[in-house]
């Protein structure tokens, strides 16, 4: 049971959730950049919610199926093509032995994710098929695929086909896109007004975004508060004594442009973080493209949970849906 | 016909800032000719023609932000 790669397109991986738990010896917790999209593409095709898709950024791939299987893409929109013919998207179908699957341009979002009946079964790397291309973890021998790879697909007697995600509960970012940010750690280092300005301010994705971290321009530069720096730490107002980084945490080196950390990110540095974008909001930076626009918009810690919660409750509902 | 921008990102018509643009007016086009660049995440990807032709224009300014099926060029 396996899969043939035609073209590779621009960046196209093998993810799954993750592997969490190793942060703290510096190894990210990779996995997909939106994690709602992964989990519903698998239930679509009778996987687990986490079973191992591919992730395709900005361009889809070419892949010849070797076998008869089921398949569903979700995220971004980008024309699903069988032999030429196009499909729903956000929905699973059959495809048989000898088909192409190929892709249009993509018309909204940044990534999509292709889940396979059976999921796709390459060896785990410390519990994870998740590809970390530096650390050499996941993926085809720790790298993302490429043109001529066969990729092995597991157990098909799970399989469903025929189901579709209904439209309000697919989950895809506004334009401009508003991501919730939670002040944090080293709120005050900058000024009040710095503080205000960073939330008016209109906020663009710049183009060397990926998988590590999302880079923003546009903005107005930071105003620190003086001080005296801590030894260890550099002159540099936004240099800090080396601390811990958390996923989805915003730097903002020399206070000019903020970077958002996200799933194969760095654990640690010597860069102040102004506080952390919402774990709810965290799967729409994975669907941002290059020159979007952006507003940081500020919450509390109440807000934060409760925007988890309606998360947790879209998807609550699509289960649902999908049983009946 | 057109060439498309198969990408968002930053479109380039020059392989550098001090040399000339791929294509000008009256340049024949193979298929596969690299007619610009695309910067995205830290990468700059050819854009190919996937048609033949004699170039007429760019349709987009050296530099600026597109959109993925962007009009990129012309030819006739």
């Amino acid at each position: 049971m396996t899969l043939k790669i035609i073209k590779h397109g621009l960046s196209t991986s093998i993810q799954d959730l993750g592997r969490p738990g190793y942060f703290h010896l510096g190894i990210p917790m990779s996995g997909a950049m939106d994690r709602f999209a992964l989990r519903t593409a698998n239930m679509l095709v009778g996987n687990d919610e986490g079973a191992a898709c591919l992730e395709a950024v900005f361009l889809g791939p070419e892949i010849e199926f070797e076998q008869d299987t089921c398949i569903a893409v979700t995220g971004g929109e980008m024309p699903i093509k069988i032999d030429g013919i196009v499909q729903e998207t956000w929905s699973s179908f059959k495809v048989k032995k000898g088909q192409i699957l190929s892709f249009g341009f993509l018309l909204k979002g940044a990534r999509i994710y292709i889940a396979f009946a059976g999921g796709i079964d390459t060896p785990l790397d410390l519990g994870s098929r998740s590809t970390y291309p530096i650390g050499a973890l996941g993926g085809i021998n720790g790298r993302a695929i490429i043109a001529g790879d066969t990729i092995p697909l597991g157990d098909q007697s799970r399989a469903k086909s025929g189901l579709s995600i209904p439209p309000e509960l697919r989950r895809l970012p506004n334009k401009p896109a508003d991501l919730r940010v939670l002040p944090g750690l080293y709120w005050h280092r900058i000024t009040e007004q710095t503080q205000d300005q960073f939330f008016m301010d209109d906020w663009k994705v710049a183009p060397e975004a990926d998988r590590m971290g999302v880079r923003f321009k546009g903005g107005t530069e930071f105003n620190f508060v003086d001080r005296e720096p801590p030894f260890g730490a550099g002159s540099d107002p936004s240099n800090i004594v080396d601390g811990c980084y958390s996923y989805g945490s915003i730097q903002v080196p020399a206070g000019k442009e903020p970077i958002i950390l996200h799933r194969d990110a760095v654990s640690g540095g010597g860069y102040f973080t102004i506080g952390a974008v919402i774990s709810a909001d965290m799967d729409y930076i994975g669907q941002l493209q290059p020159h979007t626009p952006v507003k940081f918009i500020k919450v509390n810690m109440e807000q934060a949970l409760e925007a988890r919660k309606e998360r947790q409750d879209m998807l609550t509902k699509i289960r649902t849906v999908l049983d009946e | 016909m057109t060439i498309l921008s198969p990408l968002p990102g930053t479109f380039y018509s020059r392989p550098s800032p001090d040399e000339p643009a791929f294509k000008k007016a009256g340049d024949t086009v193979e298929i596969d000719d690299t007619i610009g660049l695309i910067e995205v995440m830290k990468t700059f990807i050819e854009v190919k023609s996937e048609v033949a032709g004699t170039f007429k224009a760019y349709v987009v300014e050296n530099s600026s932000p597109v959109d993925p099926g962007a009009i990129l060029a012309e030819l006739e």
